[in-house]
């Protein structure tokens, strides 16, 4: 029976199918409880699916169905196959339950939209997309859902498409992801070539037999690099990051559900689906860990000073994602899946927050330092979002807490120490962004302008539930994976990792030498409560400050944005990131195509030989048809030229 | 052979189109509407006809065991000469003639409104067109192929010229001077052939299938495959030659661009696999640079065509003109794909002969809708067209996700079947790879072209009252919308019938022994599950 589980992705798909063809004449109310019923069933399914999973053997949770042979050419072979272990039932847990809360919040927050059955058919679909993702079983089906989110995030972020920033945002995230996917592409060309098939289950196997390439250069460091150039796109590290912040331009339920909690982290999911690759690959590990700790503290410096509330979530995404790649660069594969949980959690949680807000505004203002005071006015948000940014900002005994937590120590314990020190800095900017974004916006005094003198009310009840299930889950998810230290204190094993165990299929790692640390030559005991009570101070500074800045000395921030004037620019600009890209490569190949390529080379060389030879031939016409001129006497004298002639040239 | 009411199937196939040609002919010119429901139902009874070709392609009896080709038609034509009137078909002709049957009635049935002069002229000569390609595609004699190689330029030459925009006189010249002369190029190369073979055998003979038994010495085939190339590659277009494309396209009425892009650019790519790499297997290694011991030109001008086409298109103002220039793209992937000659790759680039006939044709089709509306093809004339005219913001949309590769129609399958088949080459690697690259500009250009088009307020007031599309023009579109979610999700109820034609293809160019020599790659440990995937045992006969 459980072999059904393939059905999951397709239950979402009716819900667009019929929303898509018939939601016209559907009303509102139909919609969108055809939407939301056809996720609940799919995170039924999922629960149901993954409850059977658990009844078997550790060894035998690998179910595969072949739904039918996809391609089959010539030496190439590749199957419409569904595999469903620990790791895919992780992420299809996550990404329907999510989803469901996420749905039903939706149907509140774009009650007043025009298009509502187009909106949640396109929502459908990239459940449908994205459960095809974390189910395919190979690398080719893979990228089905690869792009299937992408199109749907494509057609999501330009769902105001009257908007030219929407448009444009839309078409920058598919092109940014498509640069993406020519790494993504490449590697799974080479995994084929390699391994003879893009089954999951078959290529791992196979990769057992290869060594570990200590030396870099190996066939298996190419695959990773390249399928990492895909996750990068995907998963919106440094230097793809750029479409992120940008798609905030989409709804707010978008964001929550593809650009926080599901799709972003799919190239997360896809390395650690690939691990037993990665993991014989020390060099690619290396850049996974680096490009992931960089981004980490570069976005969060970025969301420093930013005003508009989605955007400093989208940097604060982009800054948690590269925690995950650091746990996945250090070999902590099931540290950062499960930070990739409570990340979904506390990050949906966070921007559904957002959304309320911004409903309680009308969606008319997105500027936190336009808002501020309205813990009176919405309740239940303001304590939401309070649970969320704790979450974030690593609050002891919240489950943001620890899952970072286990991150950094495990950076620490496989040797990484200078990305530890990066990114426990970025906790320090993620606890300041966040309580900023608090303190802005509920406390203190209120900001609004005279276009929202009337009172900010709280949001109904389809989207304040939505939010108390997220902060529940937010604090409580942690408990299914504490770190081995709080293991101990609470006496809860680490389900989590027992779970995914299985899934690592890694080269055999010597257990790292126990890390202690020394103070003025004294033990001071268990390294990773150390490493802990060290996140614990970085976050209260980021907290404090935070508190002294936009709580308690408000002049403080102006007075500092002077003092370091070049600085707070450079932050508020993005780095001119988007800029530089701009001037070096969108402008020179936008100039490059018209007049060189186009305007000098096809119209001028190319079309101008053609032109040219026609007109030559014409020339040469014009001059010839002088001899036919039908006068005797020159024909005449052209019959003695002939003849005379000849007669040089015979006697010659 | 398969006879329907006596007729040889092909025959019949071919020359329906032609009768209907003949029958227009005959009606008044002032009975437009007999005009048109003759021309419409003369194409329609033309694809029905098509269809038992298919269904009863793999029956034995109808097989030529020797040959493998199917329906085979062989009659002494011009005895003097050796010309024989040879028809025939295998899988790769069935998919390209059931794509024109197709094309042909999609385009008779979208001109019902978009041709108001002259209508009686344009219907009979786009059933003549119809005969020319058809033929095209099946003949297996050189001679029978050149004649019908000849009779299409003229039709399309009339359409371009009499019912197309602004330049039409100037593209419809350029068009027919440009492929007359790569035409020329290939008789020539055709007659070096044909002599050649006489003087090795003593026998003088135009059929391809007598022609490939022998094999040319290398000089000759360094010079006949050039003659060849120019031929075909300007009629693909392959770069440098693609300029009369975008002015053929642009200045061609509706049904014209559909048929231009649709099936006639797949003359030059049905050019290079039927008669290109297998008669001259030597020089297409040397040019390709097969083995990596040559320089491969083939390979750059393919790649230049893909980076090029996409990156001019991009820049385009004009809504045909972009998807002109788009062409250039495409076919470059669909040449790569030929070129690179692994069974995987040339599959993939056949298969995209049809991908690109099916979504390049409805985007010149939907051009085409607009136009009929508005008159122009600018880009900037229009925008925010999704709020008016929803329905035709949809088909577009799917269309441009064909167009771009998006994974569950029919683009991506042919993409990554040529990309795989490209990479498995070890020398031809790196020219997959760089070829990757075109699929991110592909989705530039399309995708700004989308929202520039459909996305936005809208701005122009023309624009306001427009209509979407009416029930004849949206059923243009259904046929391909189907096809191309077929394709893409199923694809192996085409790809089977390219297994063995494909290979003997291959085979040729590489030596039969290419296809001894796969080494299985066994699981390092002993895995219980075997895998679908290993495919060695899948691995076809090249000869069946």
């Amino acid at each position: 029976m459980a072999n059904y589980f393939w059905l999951i992705p397709f239950i979402p798909l009716a819900g667009t199918v019929i929303n898509g063809l018939f939601g016209k004449r559907l009303s509102k109310k139909v919609v969108g409880l055809l939407a939301c019923t056809s996720v609940g069933l799919a995170c039924l399914l999922s629960l149901w699916a993954v409850l059977h999973l658990t009844h078997l053997p550790p060894n035998a949770r690998r179910l595969t169905h072949i739904l039918f042979t996809w391609i089959a050419s010539g030496d190439f072979h590749v199957e419409f196959q569904f595999l469903l272990d620990p790791l895919s039932a992780v992420m299809i847990l996550v990404v329907t339950f999510v989803g469901f809360w996420i749905h039903v919040y939706a149907t509140g927050y774009m009650a007043h939209d025009d298009g509502y059955y187009r909106f949640f058919a396109f929502l459908n679909l990239f459940m449908f997309a994205m459960l095809t993702l974390v189910l395919a079983g190979n690398f080719l089906l893979m990228f089905v859902g690869w792009e299937g989110v992408g199109l749907c995030s494509y057609l999501l972020i330009g769902y105001y498409f009257h908007k030219k920033s929407a448009g444009d945002a839309a078409k920058k995230a598919f092109i940014v992801n498509r640069v993406g996917d020519i790494g993504f592409v490449l590697g799974i060309l080479l995994v084929y070539v390699t391994f003879q098939t893009l089954d999951f289950t078959s290529v791992f196997n196979r990769a057992a037999g290869f060594l570990v390439e200590e030396s870099g250069g190996g066939v298996l460091t190419v695959i990773t690099l390249l399928l990492f150039v895909g996750a990068v796109g995907k998963s919106a590290q440094i230097p793809l990051y750029v479409w992120l912040p940008d798609a905030m331009e989409g709804p707010t339920p978008v964001s929550a559900l593809i650009h926080a909690a599901t799709m972003v982290t799919a190239g997360v999911y896809m390395v650690a689906r690939c691990n037993p690759l990665f993991s014989r690959a020390p060099l690619t590990m290396e850049v996974v860990t680096w490009v992931g700790a960089a981004t980490a503290l570069f976005a969060a410096t970025i969301g420093l000073v930013q005003r508009d509330i989605k955007r400093i979530l989208a940097y604060s995404t982009v800054s948690q994602l590269g925690y995950m790649f650091v746990a996945m660069g250090v070999g902590a594969f099931t540290a950062g899946m499960f930070h990739l949980v409570t990340h979904a959690f506390f990050k949906a949680l966070l921007f559904l927050g957002a959304g309320s807000v911004i409903t309680a505004f009308h969606h008319q203002e997105q500027d936190i330092t336009r808002m501020g005071g309205l813990h009176k006015y919405m309740p239940i948000t303001a304590r939401a979002m309070t649970i969320g940014a704790l979450t974030l900002a690593g609050c002891p005994l919240l489950s943001g807490f620890f899952s970072k937590d286990e991150i950094l120590w495990q950076a620490v314990a496989g040797g990484h120490l200078v990305p530890w020190i990066v990114v426990w800095l970025a906790a320090g900017c993620t606890a300041f962004y966040i309580f900023r974004l608090l303190f802005l916006t509920f406390f203190g005094e209120a900001r609004m302008g005279a276009a929202h003198a009337e009172p900010c009310q709280e949001s109904p009840r389809r989207m304040t539930t939505p939010l108390i299930v997220l902060a529940l889950f937010s604090v409580g998810i942690g408990y299914i994976g504490l770190p081995p230290l709080f293991a101990k204190v609470f006496h809860l094993p680490n389900v989590f990792e027992h779970f995914l165990e299985p899934v690592w299929q890694g080269p055999p790692r010597a257990p790292s030498a126990p890390v202690t640390v020394a103070c003025f030559g004294q033990s001071v005991g268990n390294g990773e409560g150390f490493i802990t009570l060290l996140s614990i101070l970085m976050a209260l500074a980021g907290f404090l400050t935070a508190w002294l800045f936009y709580l308690k000395q408000k002049d403080w921030p102006e007075l500092l944005s002077h003092r370091l004037s070049g600085l707070y620019h450079m932050l508020l600009n993005k780095y001119k990131i988007d800029e530089i890209y701009d001037t070096v490569i969108i402008n020179p190949i936008n100039t490059i195509s018209y007049w060189f390529l186009w305007q000098f080379f096809d119209v001028g060389v190319i079309d101008g030989i053609v032109n040219r030879t026609g007109q030559i031939m014409r020339g040469a016409g014009r001059l010839l048809k002088n001899i036919q001129s039908g006068y005797t006497r020159s024909y005449a004298a052209w019959i003695l030229f002939g003849v005379v002639a000849i007669l040089v040239y015979c006697m010659r | 052979m398969l006879h329907v009411m006596g007729i040889p199937i092909l025959n019949l196939v071919c020359y329906v189109p032609l009768a209907g040609f003949f029958i227009i002919l005959l009606l008044d010119r002032k009975s437009v509407t007999a005009i048109k429901w003759t021309a419409n139902l003369v194409a329609l009874l033309d694809f029905i006809l098509s269809i038992p070709l298919i269904l009863s392609f793999n029956n034995p009896s109808y097989t030529d065991p020797l040959t493998n080709f199917r329906y085979i038609i062989k009659v002494p034509w011009i005895t003097s000469l050796g010309a024989q009137y040879y028809f025939g078909i295998d899988g790769i002709s069935l998919l390209l003639i059931m794509l024109t049957t197709l094309l042909g009635f999609i385009a008779v049935l979208s001109s019902w409104t978009a041709i108001e002069h002259r209508v009686k002229e344009y219907y009979a000569l786009l059933l003549l067109l119809q005969t020319g390609m058809l033929g095209t595609f099946m003949a297996l004699d050189f001679f029978l192929f050149y004649v019908f190689w000849e009779i299409m330029l003229v039709p399309m030459y009339f359409l371009i010229g009499v019912w197309g925009s602004e330049r039409r006189l100037y593209s419809a010249i350029k068009f027919f001077l440009y492929t007359l002369a790569g035409s020329v190029l290939m008789l020539l190369g055709i007659l070096a052939l044909y002599f050649d073979y006489g003087r090795q055998t003593g026998v003088y003979t135009f059929n391809v299938i007598e022609l490939q038994r022998i094999g040319f010495p290398f000089g000759l085939q360094y010079w006949v495959f050039l003659a060849f190339f120019v031929g075909f590659a300007i009629k693909v277009p392959m770069f440098p030659f693609h300029t009369w494309l975008p002015d053929a396209h642009t200045d061609a009425p509706t049904a014209g661009s559909v048929i231009l892009a649709g099936v006639l650019l797949k003359m030059g790519t049905y050019g290079f696999v039927r008669f290109g790499l297998p008669l001259l297997p030597d020089a297409s290694r040397y040019f390709i640079g097969i083995g990596g011991k040559s320089f491969p030109w083939m390979m750059w001008l393919c790649i230049i065509g893909i980076i090029y086409g996409a990156l001019v298109a991009l820049m385009q103002k004009d809504w045909k003109r972009l998807v002109a220039y788009s062409s250039v793209s495409h076919l470059g992937f669909c040449m790569l794909g030929i070129f690179a000659a692994t069974p995987v790759a040339v599959q993939g680039g056949v298969l995209q002969m049809i991908n690109h006939g099916l979504s390049t044709g409805a985007l010149f089709l939907l051009v085409g809708n607009v136009y009929e509306r508005r008159h122009t093809r600018l880009i900037s004339e229009y925008g925010g067209l999704s709020h008016i005219m929803p329905l035709y913001a949809t088909i577009f949309l799917i269309m441009t996700l064909s167009s771009i590769g998006m994974p569950g129609l029919n683009g991506f399958i042919g993409e990554f079947m040529i990309l795989q088949g490209t990479f498995s080459d070890p020398t031809l690697r790196i020219w997959s790879g760089v070829a990757v690259v075109g699929i991110v500009l592909g989705a530039a250009y399309m995708l700004w072209l989308f929202q520039r088009t459909m996305f936005g307020e809208v701005t122009n007031p023309k624009n306001e009252l427009l209509d979407d599309l009416n029930f004849r023009e949206a059923f243009c579109y259904v046929p391909l919308i189907i096809l191309s979610f077929w394709i893409g999700l199923y694809p192996q109820t085409f790809l089977r019938y390219l297994d063995d034609p494909v290979n003997r293809v291959v085979s040729k160019v590489r030596g039969s022994d290419y296809f001894k020599l796969s080494i299985p790659v066994a699981d390092a440990t002993t895995s219980p599950t075997v895998a679908p995937g290993t495919v060695v045992a899948d691995r076809p006969a090249p000869h069946r």
